[in-house]
């Protein structure tokens, strides 16, 4: 019974990804990836974890970089 | 055979039409605009290059050895030809490089040698096209795929949605997709891993 509730009412979801950016128009998004990584993280130095606009950043480079690509960044960006 | 991947759409059984078939000479059946666009551009490339073909080879002229304006027609007409092929094809081209407003982003990793082995596919599986986890994505959204390998050269290719495009190690690809029925899509590496 609570899985034909379930049914009935249909769960709505909004898909959204990171869109269009006129820096990086080219089939090559390697460098979308990087500077959004980037970005987000001046932006945290700059503005501190809370600041929202930065969770566009966040969003952005969530969306591109690979796993793996992510997790080989943070020792380049020590000073 | 490396890298073996499948889209698969909504929840329906392996229902094998976007499958290759033994012997196939055409393309697979439609499911994306853009793979649409290709397919009528091959066959209105086709009708005319066979029309040409064909009115053409019923002049024969046996005792003809010189003819300056019949060297002056088909000097220039074949450029025309080939103009008339480059402008739609361009447009096409290009019109498939753009990414625009993507709903959803798939990411695709390249790997050497997947493969289910015999053993493990069910009834009328497609050995070396079956996989055992299936991709599931929405129809109707437009889908950003990022493409990228982790070993050496690859290539993410599903024929029904017209998708080909290179999985490069240290580089992100991307291409798109909007997917206009529920399916099974196969597709396999076209690219000799590696070279």
């Amino acid at each position: 019974m609570a899985e034909a509730a379930a049914e009935e009412k249909p769960v709505k979801r909004i898909l959204q990804t990171v869109g269009f950016d006129a820096r990086f128009p080219n089939t090559n998004q390697t460098r979308h990836c990087f500077q959004s990584y980037i970005d987000y993280h001046k932006c945290v130095n700059a503005k501190g974890e809370d600041f929202a606009p930065c969770k566009q950043f966040f969003r952005a480079y969530k969306s591109l970089c690979p796993k793996r690509e992510a997790g080989k960044f943070p020792a380049s960006l020590e000073p | 055979m490396c890298s073996n991947y499948l889209v698969r759409l909504n929840s329906t059984p392996s229902i094998l039409l976007d499958a290759p078939a033994p012997w196939q000479i055409g393309f697979q059946d439609v499911a994306s605009p853009g793979f649409e666009g290709i397919v009528s551009l091959h066959d209105s490339i086709m009708f005319y290059l066979i029309l040409i073909l064909v009115t053409k080879s019923g002049i024969v002229y046996k005792y003809l050895n010189h003819g300056t304006l019949i060297e002056l027609i088909w000097t220039i007409s074949p450029a025309l030809v080939l103009i008339a092929i480059a402008f739609p094809s361009f447009k096409l081209l290009y019109t498939l490089d753009e990414v625009i407003d993507p709903a959803l982003t798939v990411k695709v990793t390249g790997h050497q040698c997947y493969m289910v082995p015999e053993s493990d596919l069910e009834e009328g599986q497609l050995r070396l096209l079956d996989v055992d986890n299936r991709l599931m994505v929405p129809v109707n959204t437009h889908i950003r795929f990022i493409v990228t390998s982790t070993d050496v050269l690859h290539d993410f290719a599903v024929p029904s949605l017209g998708i080909k495009i290179d999985a490069t190690p240290g580089r992100l690809n991307q291409t798109s997709a909007l997917i206009e029925r529920t399916g099974v899509f196969y597709g396999q590496c076209s690219e000799l891993c590696g070279v």
